[in-house]
């Protein structure tokens, strides 16, 4: 019997039944669009699993503001290109409608804020269930979520109330109001992606790559971009070196790292050396406590 | 690059995170950041050795408050021969129901046997948990050899004791390794300690363990998953069937039986990503189109005319019953077995099964959390399958409560 066993076909076909079980379970379904290289593998899984049909669901991404620009560049044209529905709720309008606090302090970070925008959209469009590109490999309580993940109305995960997922059988009945988060990439670790990325030859945001870039650099040795949205001081220590990003999230709380890495091939070679993890060299929001993920996820967060 | 997925059982005690953290270590998986972080929770735990590999798989708060592992935890790691994804399930008999999770997906089980204790009742749990879910290889890891002299007489006499007990199991492939999770030995590296052991060492043998033998049968078996329909005046009459080729292989033009409805037809065109194939292998995300206009559904099975599974309203099954709350005899249910779902109730629970002797004892009728049973369901809807020990896609299935929408059960069809 010949069985394909080359780990990323399998990953694929992984990814795409589950997507498919997306489209066959629910009502309204949304994927989580971020400009990320997470999100643009599962609209390129997508693609796959759903053509020449439309996608059973709309492209959804909460703008922070804080987004880097080519990301968001990225976003529209990619929905252009493949002609789906995007739809984008900004936090900014939630500061102004719930009256939030705005982030505060030398990096203010809207990764709180967010949650509410998220909610928000889940309520509007009374979505049911919400594809996102979380990995298990990046943080040790994402580590232990299903890949079908029952929310409550308030978004809330309860890690210990989670459903059995067993061989590929996956339970998406809820009652109205709750949601279901899904991750169909789950299985995937940062290494996966990239190499699925060059096998597909999947275009990216020019941020993934070595450019040129002035940087603050913090006290505990992170490259922070300067932008309107960090306060500034004269303490500052600016530099400007050659970066990429290695996640893109808001450009207050994600890090660049030094890089030569020109192109795809490049990464790879880098983060086989590379012995630092994917959250803990980018991602100041994760250094708050040793369960700052798990309190983000009971809380809504994805 | 091949891809094995493996469960870990056994407890905290038996130093069953500590093997699977020696394994990410000494396979230098972890990173900088990561060792960091761990060193400096070692300190606050008061671990007695410098970084308490442990603490790597422990990822929820309440865990690592109490020191043991409430959940299943996925970890990834890679070598250069082979890419692995393990399932760290707890070991406890209140967690049988996360064991039962972590072994379903898996291609192998490594049961965790404490050198000192040899056979107890949790490895003969860990073992019948993996027999009746079909695990195609199981690996006894003694463990602790170090507390033991490395004696060889010892070891012996434990890999004795299991192979007696497992008899009766009908277990695939079985192998043992002695070891020391703690030391190191044998885990990544052969140990010079043991010179009279000639085996491979646990990764060495994760590395190069036969997957081939996972595939059970030939016959070719598809569930319809969704229906993709354009509706655009270009793809006007376009209607194809969305689904996993889950064993077997499809052929273009082979006869096929849609079922439940049994009619026939065959097929027409098979696309895999928008390509036009001639077949389709096993595992493979395809699209079939048939020759004719059949009415077909979400959950409807297709599949070759000459091997025809069992389709009816009835069946026997083994299950454990993985909800908090108790059986409710005569509740109604919710059958899932893939993408088919049906109404279902379970009209007779035949016997329990005593999950450290494997025997079948006499049912009272109930179920609670983590009993193992054999039940009689009957369906609404008629349900196509084959017997898990045959087809462990098309066997399986999970029980859903129709009002907590909870999975309250996991089986295995006879």
């Amino acid at each position: 019997m010949k069985t394909q066993h080359d780990y990323l076909v399998q990953l694929e076909a992984e990814a795409i039944y589950i997507l498919r079980e997306v489209a066959g379970q629910f009502e309204r379904p949304a994927l989580l669009f971020s400009g990320g290289k997470d999100s643009i593998c599962l609209v390129h899984l997508a693609l796959k699993a759903f053509r020449p049909g439309k996608f059973p669901f709309p492209l959804v991404h909460v703008d922070t503001g804080h987004n880097f620009p080519e990301a968001i560049i990225y976003r529209d044209n990619l929905a252009k290109q493949i002609d789906e529905r995007l739809i984008v709720r900004y936090v900014a309008d939630t500061i102004q409608q719930k009256k939030l606090q705005d982030g505060k302090g030398k990096f203010p970070s809207r990764n709180g804020l967010q949650t509410y925008t998220l909610l928000d959209v889940i309520e509007e469009f009374e979505f049911d269930a919400c594809i996102g590109g979380a990995r298990r490999d990046e943080e040790k309580a994402r580590a232990k979520e299903r890949i079908f993940s029952v929310r409550d109305e308030f978004g809330q995960w309860d890690p210990k109330m989670q459903r059995p997922e067993l061989w590929n059988i996956y339970n998406g009945k809820i009652h109205k109001g709750e949601n279901v988060r899904i991750f169909p990439i789950s299985n995937w670790t940062e290494l996966d992606v990239w190499n699925y990325i060059k096998r597909e030859n999947i275009q990216l945001p020019s941020i993934y790559f070595t450019h040129e870039r002035e940087c603050i650099l913090t006290e505990s040795g992170q490259l922070m971009n300067t932008n309107e949205f960090v306060k500034r001081e004269e303490t500052d220590v600016v530099v400007t070196k050659k970066v990429r990003y290695r996640t893109v999230g808001d450009m207050t709380c994600t890090a660049a790292i030094e890089s030569e890495a020109y192109n795809v091939d490049d990464i790879i070679t880098e983060l086989k050396e590379a012995r630092i993890s994917e959250r803990g060299a980018t991602r100041m929001d994760d250094r708050v406590s040793e369960a700052a993920m798990e309190d983000r996820k009971k809380g809504g967060y994805f | 690059m091949d891809l094995l997925r493996f469960f870990t059982a056994g407890n905290v005690d038996d130093g069953k995170s500590t093997l699977i953290g020696r394994l990410l270590y000494d396979s230098n998986s972890i990173s900088t950041d990561i060792i960091e972080t761990l060193t400096r929770q070692s300190k606050t735990v008061g671990a007695n050795t410098e970084i308490d590999l442990a603490l790597l798989t422990d990822g929820l708060r309440a865990e690592r408050e109490q020191g043991i592992t409430i959940d299943v935890a996925y970890k990834y790691f890679s070598t250069s021969k082979r890419k692995f994804i393990i399932a760290d399930t707890p070991g406890h008999i209140q967690y049988t129901r996360n064991m039962f999770t972590g072994a379903s997906n898996a291609d192998l089980a490594i049961i965790l046997v404490d050198a000192r204790n040899g056979i107890t009742d949790q490895t003969k749990r860990h073992t019948i948990i993996s027999a009746i879910l079909g695990v195609p290889h199981v690996l006894v890891c003694i463990n602790k050899m170090d507390l033991i002299d490395y004696s060889e007489e010892k070891y012996k006499q434990i890999e004795r004791d299991y192979l007696v007990f497992a008899e009766k199991l009908n277990l695939q492939n079985i192998g043992f390794i002695p070891a020391s999770a703690l030391a190191g030995d044998n885990v990544v590296t052969k140990s010079e300690k043991m010179p009279w052991y000639n085996g491979l060492s646990l990764l060495e043998f994760l590395e190069t363990v036969q997957l081939s033998e996972t595939q059970q049968t030939d016959e070719a078996r598809f569930q319809v998953q969704y229906v993709i329909r354009p509706q655009t005046e270009a793809l006007h009459d376009y209607r194809g069937f969305a689904g996993k080729v889950v064993s077997g292989a499809y052929k273009k033009g082979q006869r096929v039986t849609v079922l439940p409805s049994g009619i026939e037809s065959s097929i027409d065109k098979i696309e895999v990503n928008q390509n036009e194939v001639d077949v389709a292998e096993t595992n493979t995300p395809v699209v079939l189109h048939l020759k004719d206009d059949v009415d077909i559904s979400r959950g409807n099975t297709i599949v070759p005319s000459e091997f025809l599974p069992t389709t009816q309203k009835e069946l026997t099954a083994t299950i454990c019953w993985m909800d908090n709350a108790s059986y409710i005899p005569g509740q109604k249910i919710i059958l899932q077995q893939n993408s088919f779902r049906s109404k279902a109730v379970i009209k007779d629970v035949m016997s329990k099964i005593d999950i450290h002797s494997f025997q079948a004892l006499e049912s009272d009728g109930t179920m609670k959390l983590n009993d193992i049973c054999k039940v009689f369901i009957k369906t609404a809807e008629p349900i196509s399958f084959d017997s898990y020990s045959h087809n462990r896609n098309t066997g399986a299935f999970i029980l859903i409560n129709e009002n907590t929408n909870n999975t309250v059960a996991a089986g295995t069809i006879d």
